[in-house]
């Protein structure tokens, strides 16, 4: 078994499980109080997907994560990033080392995915706002010419800021958009397991490479 | 928690094999999955298909059966059903004439149909769907993702349904659908939360006198809190804010429904229907159907809705048209 795609994807499936009871309380305050164990149902079946056939291969790996993650998650977030995950398997195809060029086309293309599907923009206090900070922060690292893992580490930083902001904000998409001005104060639970995500794939990516 | 379950990821697929050994006359499930259709689907008419979450019993597969829907998808609790399975259910009742979805207005919902009646048109099936908004408690703007879809989705269910069983064809049943969704209204209000199963716990605490207003059927919270006052009081305002939105007129005729959120007493429900009836009468407005019950539920919340659907002569004839479903029959 190799330490790559599928191990990074393992990583942020037990994330996504540690903070399960902290997801669906951020979504109790201002949602319908199931995004935590809607996740982890959700990456729990994508294991066991993946652990049938311990398939290596990037694309493929992204491709049934993202299948799993539609036909088990439920509600918005699964369609969301059912979609994100699908659409970085297409940039994935052919690709078994993913470098700092390939790895910002496939977060542009999760990013465009969950927007398209969403219908949301950045600043309606969903998982938008942690992701386009973080894709503008990458582009942004590579711009300066940093390293893949210098541009992870950047980009999790502006995702960091963009849950804090979601505090800050009204939320005008999804559930939580029902509150009006009450939703002002809460942290958007769909921002923070994006970044649970992204912070998931840097702690990796500081261990290992992305390599089939 | 204190519930009458075994084990919290058992409650959906416990409950449908229950409700399939209830009534096998009417309805059977697609083996493998959440869905409930007729036993004699498919049936060569246009079909109709609702779903969501589940916890809100009987909505939506007691309302699988002649008159009304074909098919229902049902979801983990308050969590909408994924789009293979709502794919699964359109395949299965599709008889020819194409199939109408019947979304509320939930982003959730709505981006789950929308990916399965992708897949189904991509094998040729012909799919339209539309979406239910009628809660006037949340304020309808391009600022927020609309109004929610609530109790007054059994009238569209009702409504399309008996079109869709008199031969319609899909673009009318769908006409006939957004007739409803245009002139039904309902607002809500808890006087205590409830608790999903996997979770364990309630998802907001009300103090013992307080009681939540406008809340959605999900548990999530409302458009503001206050002291429970007596019950021709609360129907007033709940009433006040629809007929605010949806002003009738001496003459006009409505259906009324007054629906319990699962944990609420008939004897309450009844009450506020007197008021109800009583205030609709004073404006001349004449009740041509009333439901009282729990149509629409959110587990153990306790609390209630009401509903009134505007009718034309159309809306009439097809209310009042018979109806042999677990959940409503009408002869």
């Amino acid at each position: 078994m190799g330490s790559g795609i599928y191990a990074a994807i393992h990583a942020i499936s037990e994330a996504i499980n540690e903070n399960k009871d902290m997801l669906t309380d951020l979504d109790a305050a201002i949602g319908d109080a199931d995004h935590g164990i809607n996740m982890s149902r959700g990456f729990n079946a994508v294991m066991a997907k993946l652990e049938e056939t311990k398939e290596e291969d990037i694309s493929t790996v992204l491709k049934k994560t993202g299948m799993t993650l539609i036909s088990t998650v439920g509600g918005a977030a699964g369609p969301l990033y059912g979609t994100a995950f699908l659409r970085a398997a297409g940039i994935a195809q052919g690709t078994s080392l993913i470098t700092r060029e390939k790895a910002v086309e496939m977060l542009s293309a999760a990013v465009q995915g969950i927007k398209d599907r969403g219908k949301a923009v950045k600043g309606e206090k969903t998982m938008l706002d942690a992701l386009e900070p973080a894709l503008e922060a990458f582009f942004k690292g590579i711009n300066e010419d940093k390293s893949l893992l210098d541009c992870l580490e950047t980009a999790c930083l502006a995702a960091e800021q963009g849950v804090e902001y979601t505090k800050t904000i009204k939320a005008t998409k999804g559930r939580a958009s029902y509150l009006g001005d009450r939703s002002i104060g809460h942290q958007d639970p769909g921002a923070t397991s994006s970044l649970i995500m992204l912070r998931t794939l840097t702690a990796y990516y500081r261990t290992s490479t992305l390599e089939a | 928690m204190k519930k009458i379950i075994n084990m919290p990821e058992n409650v959906v697929d416990e409950m449908l094999k229950g409700v399939v050994a209830a009534h096998p006359a009417h309805i059977r499930r697609l083996e493998g999955t959440n869905v409930l259709v007729r036993a004699s689907a498919p049936n060569p008419k246009v079909a109709l298909i609702s779903g969501g979450g589940s916890g809100h019993e009987p909505t939506h597969g007691g309302y699988v059966g002649k008159g009304m829907l074909d098919g229902a998808v049902a979801g983990a609790v308050f969590t909408s059903p994924t789009p293979d399975q709502v794919f699964e259910a359109i395949k299965a009742v599709d008889g020819g004439k194409g199939v109408l979805l019947v979304i509320k207005n939930y982003t959730g919902d709505i981006l789950n149909f929308e990916m399965a009646a992708e897949m189904a048109e991509a094998e040729g099936i012909k799919v339209d769907s539309v979406v239910v908004n009628d809660d006037v408690a949340v304020e309808n703007s391009t600022w927020t993702s609309g109004r929610r879809g609530i109790a007054g989705t059994i009238f569209i269910h009702k409504i399309a349904g008996a079109k869709a069983e008199a031969g319609a064809g899909l673009s009318a049943v769908k006409q006939t659908a957004e007739k409803v969704i245009a002139n039904v209204r309902s607002m809500g209000m808890a006087l205590s939360p409830c608790i999903v199963p996997a979770a364990g716990k309630s998802s907001f605490i009300l103090e013992e006198n307080e009681v939540e207003i406008g809340m959605g059927i999900h548990g999530e919270p409302g458009t503001h809190r206050e002291e429970i006052r007596p019950a021709d009081e609360i129907a007033d305002h709940l009433l006040g804010k629809i007929l605010e939105d949806m002003p009738l007129a001496a003459g006009n005729e409505v259906a009324v429904m007054i629906n319990g959120l699962g944990g609420t007493p008939l004897m309450e429900l009844y009450i506020v229907n007197r008021r109800v009836a009583e205030v609709l009468e004073s404006k001349g407005v004449k009740v041509i159907r009333t439901y009282v019950g729990n149509y629409m539920t959110s587990l153990e919340m306790a609390g209630f809705s009401i509903t009134l659907l505007k009718l034309d002569g159309e809306l009439k004839e097809l209310l009042l048209a018979p109806a042999d479903t677990p959940a409503l029959v009408q002869i």
